[in-house]
């Protein structure tokens, strides 16, 4: 089953926000200039970041599930302009085996896929 | 760094109290908002890296230097207010790729009565200065 596509705006404010609440204060997600001097394209989300927006949309999608585990790579860096913010856009696939289901999602940036195989799994 | 790393595992981190303003605070950091209950599924992560940092440190790497390469997470229960967490560190793997470290962590988050809550695995690349 295919699961209506979120989208979700990422802005340089959500990443110092989101530094504050999950104590990742690294550099590259803030200042362009560190950033740039360890080969980055520019201020990239939290990898952290992204999944939790992909954790949101399974929230949205099944309320209340449990999730039993939840995990991706972070293939693409997801670059954030200093002005307006840059969209993520998170699809669902849904697979049920054994009482458990699968999502196996994909979450794109301008059409570019950013996380590898990421994919929850849920109970009830 | 050097493969004596691998097997190595670090203290435990300092107990962390979950509270219904900690989950708020970060379930409004990523957009949402927090009715109560469990801590959304990434939540962790605030304990896993509190243990990645330590580990950082003691091994004087730059956190400026690490980007994240994967994070997987498996559950044994949701994550809930009134939890008191700690999470242990093991370097589970560590390879050079192109002067590049791609350091593999895993990360035990058990609760007060010692019971695993979760188990969480990070890929960390260490960005070399000549990378």
């Amino acid at each position: 089953m295919s699961l209506p596509t979120q989208t979700f705006t990422i802005t340089r404010a959500d990443l110092v926000a989101y530094a504050g609440a999950s104590g990742d204060h690294n550099p590259i997600h803030q200042d362009e200039s560190v950033a740039l001097s360890v080969g980055l394209p520019g201020v990239i989300a939290h990898g952290m970041f992204t999944m939790a927006l992909a954790a949101r949309a399974v929230e949205a999608w099944f309320p209340g599930a449990e999730v039993v585990s939840f995990g991706c790579k972070f293939t693409n860096p997801v670059v954030v302009p200093a002005e307006g913010g840059v969209d993520i856009e998170v699809a669902g696939a849904t697979k049920e085996a054994d009482g458990l289901t699968t999502v196996s999602l994909t979450v794109t940036c301008d059409g570019q896929k950013v996380l590898g195989m990421p994919k929850a799994v849920l109970r009830g | 760094m050097d493969q004596s790393l691998v097997g190595k595992t670090f203290p435990p981190s300092r107990p962390y109290a979950v509270s219904e303003d900690n989950i708020r605070e970060f379930v409004a950091a990523t957009g949402g908002t927090y009715a109560g209950g469990p801590a959304p599924a990434t939540f962790p992560i605030v304990l896993a890296f509190d243990a990645m940092n330590a580990f950082l440190e003691a091994e004087a790497i730059d956190l400026f230097r690490i980007v994240h390469g994967a994070q997987d997470f498996a559950y044994e229960r949701p994550v809930v207010p009134g939890d008191v967490l700690t999470a242990t560190l093991t370097v589970a793997t560590l390879r050079q790729i192109a002067g590049n470290d791609i350091i593999g962590t895993t990360s035990a988050i058990t609760d007060e009565s010692g019971a695993l809550v979760c188990s969480t695995s990070a890929t960390l690349v260490h960005r070399g200065a000549d990378a």
